[in-house]
């Protein structure tokens, strides 16, 4: 387990809680109550979850966007959860994430070329060509015309953002794609488009991804391991199949019985 | 109920089991920006020639991907539609034989809520924030049954509560939405739905917005009442699997037409339409399938509404598509199981059942 690309300790994230009275002793809501999983190079990682039960907050942890109460993330052998913001920025291109919502998470004053550009500018890579060659190389990579470029992130329908999207994610080349429930706001055709381009993506680049979703049949459909997190905990890990097929825990059996099926 | 039905028999053209009856709804949308060359302001037509009729008792679902024009649908049988830029260009809705769509504006007030009641997809911003749940609830009893006393409204209330499966109702009454959860939530609008004893319940993506074990809660719950009161159900959602389960029979729509209609277990086990088995097969559970395979997603996307096609509308997107679908709309057909609507359904049919490979 030594050579996982990331490997989470006892991880805990716990957000304040008002006081009610001066002498209150003070009480946090435990998002996130000791979490422990790893993800190989290469391997995907399904999280599954309902909403509430601290999936996105496992993610955000993760990526020190938000400083984890306790616990430990190792990244490639580095602890990240205590670096500060300066020392990540190295980090961060090996690590990327896709968001939920394509329509709130790209900027929508800068045109789609410049939407990619942005991490090769801050990370310096390449001259001016250079990126210009790169933008181009991602857009076809993720399928998207090369006159998408010049068009702002309005002119394209959901499918197409979350697109845009995982091409400014992938545009670092990083090791780990964190996917914070990539195609929950996509419609069924277009998330089997996404879906499908997330797993040419990976074997093209051999990267791992941590895929958080709350739909069980989505998950096991991308990774080679679920984690079933409830109320803040990890309840059961283990191979895609056998979650699906032999789930141990109560809560996991739950979530599979909700799950409607095609009446044949 | 029955008055309402004999006022007007010649009008009813529908079956006269059946409870609701949309024939060849049009819905179109006014471009202010956009006139034609005698000034007025152009429209474009978002729902085109949809047909179906539900009997008592009975649930249809309504499928479709987002802005395929489902909910206008839903919309314009409550006259719900935000005029005057989205109006009914067309058609006729018949409820229990009367046509409703060309009625005066009262006798419609005392049909919705009433006999049609609708349960929004999203809980939190169709309850009032600032209202207690029983007052919203008694404000429909109010309206419907304008002789029931203040505390026998309060009664039924709670009664409703305790039949949505609302724990310890006579204190829930008093809470306001917010402190309810969004399974509870979605509760409190079925319960509100439900005040005026309607005929016809239209559920508009009733669960999308909740969680899968609370929405097997509510589907359940819906299922339950329905029996209990032998109501005609339309069901709006996108998850093809969940429609499966609750109804009985399925309208697939595309771009604002109905591509294909048929009962339940025909739709999901010999689809005839390419969309209908493109969505099906796009499904990452519809089959058993390896993980980490290819699914068969439907290439190139939805038409804009500025731009739709003369011809059929899922042309572009088709394998089977050839010159004929991109010059001539097809016509729903009627077959033994349902109807279609495609040039090539009865070739692409033999092609499939015997095997052989499509091509058209």
């Amino acid at each position: 387990m030594s050579d996982a690309l990331l490997e989470v300790k006892e991880l805990h994230l716990h957000y304040p809680l008002k006081k009610r009275h001066l002498l209150d002793k003070p009480s946090a809501f435990k998002a996130v109550n000791g979490v422990s999983l790893f993800v190989n190079p290469g391997e995907t990682l399904g999280l599954v979850g309902e909403s509430g039960c601290g999936k996105s907050s496992l993610g955000k942890a993760i990526l020190n966007l938000q400083t984890p109460t306790a616990g430990e993330v190792w990244f490639q052998k580095t602890d990240i959860s205590k670096l500060s913001n300066r020392e990540m920025r190295p980090i961060r291109r090996d690590l990327q994430m896709i968001f939920q919502d394509p329509y709130e998470s790209l900027n929508s004053r800068h045109t789609v070329s410049s939407i990619l550009e942005e991490p090769l500018i801050i990370h310096s890579l390449g001259d001016r060509n250079q990126r210009r060659k790169t933008v181009s190389a991602l857009l076809d990579q993720v399928g998207l015309p090369q006159s998408a470029a010049n068009k702002y992130p309005h002119e394209f329908s959901g499918g197409q953002r979350q697109r845009i999207g995982i091409a400014r994610a992938i545009a670092l080349q990083p090791k780990l794609l964190i996917c914070d429930e990539p195609v929950s706001a996509l419609d069924v055709s277009v998330q089997a488009q996404i879906l499908n381009l997330l797993m040419d993506i990976q074997q093209d680049m051999g990267l791992a991804m941590l895929f958080i979703s709350h739909d069980l049949s989505v998950v096991r459909h991308m990774s080679d391991r679920i984690a079933v997190m409830h109320q803040g905990q990890i309840v059961e890990t283990g191979n895609a199949e056998d979650i699906y097929c032999q789930p141990q825990h109560d809560y996991t059996r739950l979530l599979l019985d909700s799950i409607p099926q095609i009446a044949q | 109920m029955s008055s309402i039905v004999n006022r007007s028999p010649e009008k009813a053209q529908a079956k006269p089991d059946a409870c609701l009856s949309v024939s060849r709804l049009c819905v179109s949308i006014r471009d202010p920006e956009q006139r034609d060359t005698k000034g007025r302001p152009l429209s474009s037509e978002m729902v085109s020639d949809v047909s179906f009729t539900i009997a008592a008792g009975q649930t249809l679902g309504l499928v479709g991907e987002s802005g395929c024009g489902k909910s206008l649908t839903a919309m314009a049988i409550v006259d719900l539609l935000p005029k005057p830029q989205v109006y009914q260009s067309g058609g006729e809705i018949s409820f229990n034989g009367q046509r409703i769509d060309s009625n005066d504006p009262k006798a419609l007030k005392a049909l919705r809520g009433k006999k049609v009641a609708v349960i929004f997809q999203d809980p939190m911003t169709a309850l009032n924030p600032v209202q207690r749940t029983g007052q919203q609830i008694e404000e429909v009893l109010k309206l419907h049954f304008p002789k029931m006393d203040k505390s026998q409204r309060r009664q039924r209330s709670i009664q409703l509560l305790n039949d949505v499966g609302i724990p310890s109702p006579e204190n829930r009454i008093d809470a306001y939405p917010h402190q309810f959860s969004g399974g509870m939530r979605q509760r409190l609008m079925i319960a509100m739905a439900l005040a005026g004893e309607p005929d016809l319940l239209i559920a508009d993506e009733p669960t999308t917005a909740l969680d899968v074990t609370i929405q097997a809660q509510i589907v359940a719950l819906l299922k339950k009442l329905q029996q209990e009161r032998n109501m005609a159900m339309l069901f709006i959602t996108h998850d093809l699997a969940l429609v499966s389960q609750v109804s009985d029979h399925v309208v697939v729509m595309y771009a604002g037409k109905i591509v294909e209609q048929q009962d339940v277990p025909h739709i999901f086990s010999q689809p005839r339409h390419p969309y209908t088995k493109g969505l099906i097969a796009a499904l990452p559970a519809a089959v058993a399938r390896a993980p980490k395979t290819k699914l068969d997603a439907m290439p190139g996307q939805v038409p804009s509404i500025d731009a739709m096609p003369t011809g059929c509308r899922f042309a572009n997107r088709c394998e089977y598509a050839n010159e004929r679908c991109e010059q001539e709309a097809p016509e729903l057909t009627a077959h033994e199981t349902g109807e279609i609507s495609c040039h090539h359904w009865q070739t692409i049919n033999e092609a499939s059942t015997s095997g052989v490979s499509k091509n058209v």
